[in-house]
């Protein structure tokens, strides 16, 4: 649990960050989604101490993050940056083994945790072990900034626009991959992106910031269905925010019983997508598949009477 | 010209301007500059000789034939590998030449008489040369590469030395009556060269991280540095004189420590204090080139402030640094022949002693080495900067 009470940064006379106050809920994924200039990032750079605050305090599991040495504090924190931050001298399992070799690990036992990482991240560990992180292309990159954050199995895990450089094919990839990874770890993540919809995908609650201040921490159906205010409206995008809603959840509850024509759509898959399939295809409805069976339809009616605000 | 870099294997077929001039300069050499120079004795006015007065009549013919078809070659022939060879051949030929001139030349049982390659023969050489480079370059080897041609040029070089081809010419005739200085005066350049270079990295590599990491004495320290750089090298040999000698004189033991107004150091120091500037600035401009994100990641992940330096900065900004360490190698080398000025020692001793003699010889014998090793140290230092950078950057 990351208690955050409200903080303040200034920088000369002006506030970065203002009397900011959350509470991340441990193995939950927060974002922190805002404009560039928002604090967005002072805010995050504040939980492992790149930045002291000027005011205010921030607790980690109960304990306040001061009452370590800065660079103790950040071994036990994962830090993944945008553009990955590899260290370019250094092999991927060398990069890997950053935080375990500083916390002084025998060298069998991160060897094993290299290996065990790369299988993690879908990378095979005799073919990328060695490689330099040049040979490499940018979403395995990404991964490996990723595993190298996870490497001495970090609570908590700090990620600055971690897939801000990525190509939106490989970012959804990406984005699925953490949140797998996430779930089977159990770390409390705190992501800043000023992506709405990435933040909309991965939150399990969602802090908007705007010049410093802290404009509504809630929970995604809240932030789409009540924004505070207009900015975070713009923010949404008022002429989206029905598909953002329909975004969040796939289609397995919807599936009722009745018959369908037409290619099936996986039980998965998001409201969002299913409604636009129907739409595309000109169907009124479409036969729902799970595993191997079909366990019935999804109709447009009842995607539509989805998207109406809650 | 083909782009360096993208190895093209032939070029495109027309005459390039590189080898129109190549081969203007080596037809010039070859038809309208002696070949050789022969001297009644060492110090005398020498007379010229054309090549085929140089050489026994048939051996003329035939080297001046088969150096015309290697220019027309070198001119006309777009494959590279060909071109190399016939540069090299070439070259080869006429070291071999040169020292058969000797034997040729020398009338039997005259020890004073004395034969030296006439402009002829640096010109076609030069001409080759430039050729042979020109290929290497085009072929664009791996840095390995290139240590491999550096070694067997050094090895065919030695060769020649070692067979005695020369032995005959005037300059080898200098080196045979001095061997033994000479040695001991390229030992102390080496020395003076490396030693000065490895006490400027000494201190110079530290404040370049000083600079780096305190901001407000960058720009003081830099400008010192570079004031020093501005003044000329005898001008900081004299100005370090007076100093030297005081200290000398009046510092117990400093003497005894080879402290002096003239000699090794005052040489010493100016060549530390011109060699400090590169290798200061190169450190900090290194450890400034770093990416950011390399340097926020070693902060985030929990590096202290000497861990991101050692593991993480230093090694980053190694071949920037390096490109600072070959910078002053080279330019110490070739400043060390100044100290001879002031009793410092070195290849130097050789110029300015074949100066005041007016033997030409001597001033070669002086100059050659110094002009081999700063090119030696020029190709080992940029190859090894390349193989450093390449490991993480690709380019290997």
């Amino acid at each position: 649990m990351i208690e955050i009470q409200s903080v303040t940064k200034m920088f000369a006379a002006d506030a970065a960050v203002k009397e900011v106050s959350l509470t991340i809920e441990r193995g939950q994924i927060a974002v922190v989604v805002g404009t560039s200039g928002s604090g967005k990032t002072t805010l995050l750079r504040m939980i492992n101490r790149l930045i002291e605050p000027t005011s205010g305090a921030i607790r980690i599991a109960g304990r306040d993050n001061r009452s370590l040495p800065p660079h103790e504090l950040r071994r036990g924190i994962g830090y993944a940056i945008q553009g990955h931050g590899l260290f370019p001298h250094r092999t991927v399992a060398e990069n890997i083994a950053t935080v375990p070799r500083l916390l002084g690990w025998d060298k069998l036992k991160i060897s094993r945790r290299t290996d065990e990482l790369l299988a993690l991240f879908h990378l095979d560990p005799a073919t990328f072990r060695d490689r330099m992180p040049h040979q490499l292309s940018g979403g395995q990159q990404q991964r490996i900034g990723v595993a190298r954050a996870l490497a001495a199995g970090p609570a908590v895990l700090l990620m600055d626009e971690p897939f801000g450089a990525l190509d939106p094919i490989i970012r959804a990839k990406a984005q699925d991959d953490l949140l797998e990874i996430q779930r089977r770890l159990g770390t409390t993540v705190v992501l800043v992106t000023h992506d709405m919809e990435e933040a909309i995908h991965l939150g399990d609650k969602i802090a908007v910031m705007d010049q410093g201040a802290l404009l509504q921490y809630d929970e995604p159906q809240e932030i789409i269905a009540n924004p505070a205010t207009s900015f975070v409206e713009t923010l949404l995008g008022s002429s989206d925010r029905a598909f953002r809603l329909l975004s969040l959840e796939n289609i397995e509850a919807l599936a009722e019983s009745g018959e369908a024509e037409g290619p099936t759509i996986a039980a998965e898959t998001s409201r969002r997508d299913a409604l636009g399939e129907l739409l595309w295809s000109g169907r009124a409805a479409a036969p729902v598949s799970k595993r191997e069976g079909i366990i019935g339809r999804v109709t447009r009616q009842a995607l539509i009477e989805k998207a109406a605000r809650p | 010209m083909s782009a360096i870099g993208s190895p093209a294997k032939t070029l495109p077929r027309r005459v390039d301007k590189l080898g129109a001039l190549v081969a203007s300069i080596a037809l010039g050499g070859l038809y309208l500059q002696p070949f050789a120079l022969l001297r009644a004795n060492r110090i005398v006015a020498p007379h010229p000789q054309a090549l085929w007065n140089s050489l026994p009549t048939f051996e003329a013919t035939a080297v001046a034939v088969a150096l015309t078809l290697a220019i027309f070659a070198l001119l006309f022939c777009a494959r590279i590998p060909v071109r190399l060879g016939i540069a090299v051949g070439a070259a080869l030929l006429l070291g071999i030449e040169a020292g058969r001139a000797g034997a040729h030349l020398l009338p039997a049982a005259n020890t004073f008489a004395r034969v030296s390659p006439g402009a002829g023969f640096w010109l076609l050489l030069c001409a080759f040369l430039i050729a042979l480079a020109d290929g290497l370059v085009r072929l664009g080897l791996s840095p390995y590469a290139r240590l491999g041609a550096l070694a067997v040029s050094c090895a065919a070089i030695g060769l020649f030395l070692a067979f005695g081809v020369w032995n005959d010419l005037s300059m080898l005739r200098e080196y045979h009556n001095q061997a033994e200085t000479f040695w001991r005066e390229f030992r102390t350049h080496v020395a003076l060269a490396g030693g000065s270079l490895a006490a400027a990295a000494a201190v110079g590599i530290p404040l370049g991280i000083v600079c780096y990491r305190v901001e407000r004495i960058r720009p003081s320290l830099l400008n010192t540095l570079n004031v020093i750089q501005t003044v000329p090298s005898i001008a900081l040999f004299g100005l370090l004189m007076a100093p030297l000698a005081w200290i000398a004189a009046s510092v117990p033991g400093a003497r005894a420590l080879g402290v002096a107004g003239i000699g090794s150091a005052p040489a010493f120091i100016a060549l530390f204090a011109y060699a400090l500037l590169p290798i200061v600035a190169n450190t900090a401009a290194g450890l400034e080139g770093i990416p950011a994100q390399a340097r926020d990641a070693a902060l985030g992940v929990g590096m202290t402030s000497p861990q991101r330096l050692l593991q993480v900065e230093l090694p980053l900004a190694f071949p920037v640094i390096l490109t600072g360490i070959r910078i002053v190698l080279v330019q110490n080398i070739g400043l060390v022949v100044i100290a001879a000025l002031i009793g410092g020692g070195g290849l130097g001793v050789f110029i300015f002693q074949g100066i005041s003699q007016t033997a030409p010889d001597l001033v070669l014998l002086g100059t050659l080495p110094v002009v081999a090793m700063a090119f030696t140290a020029a190709i080992l230092l940029d190859a090894l900067v390349d193989i450093v950078s390449g490991r993480f950057r690709g380019k290997a």
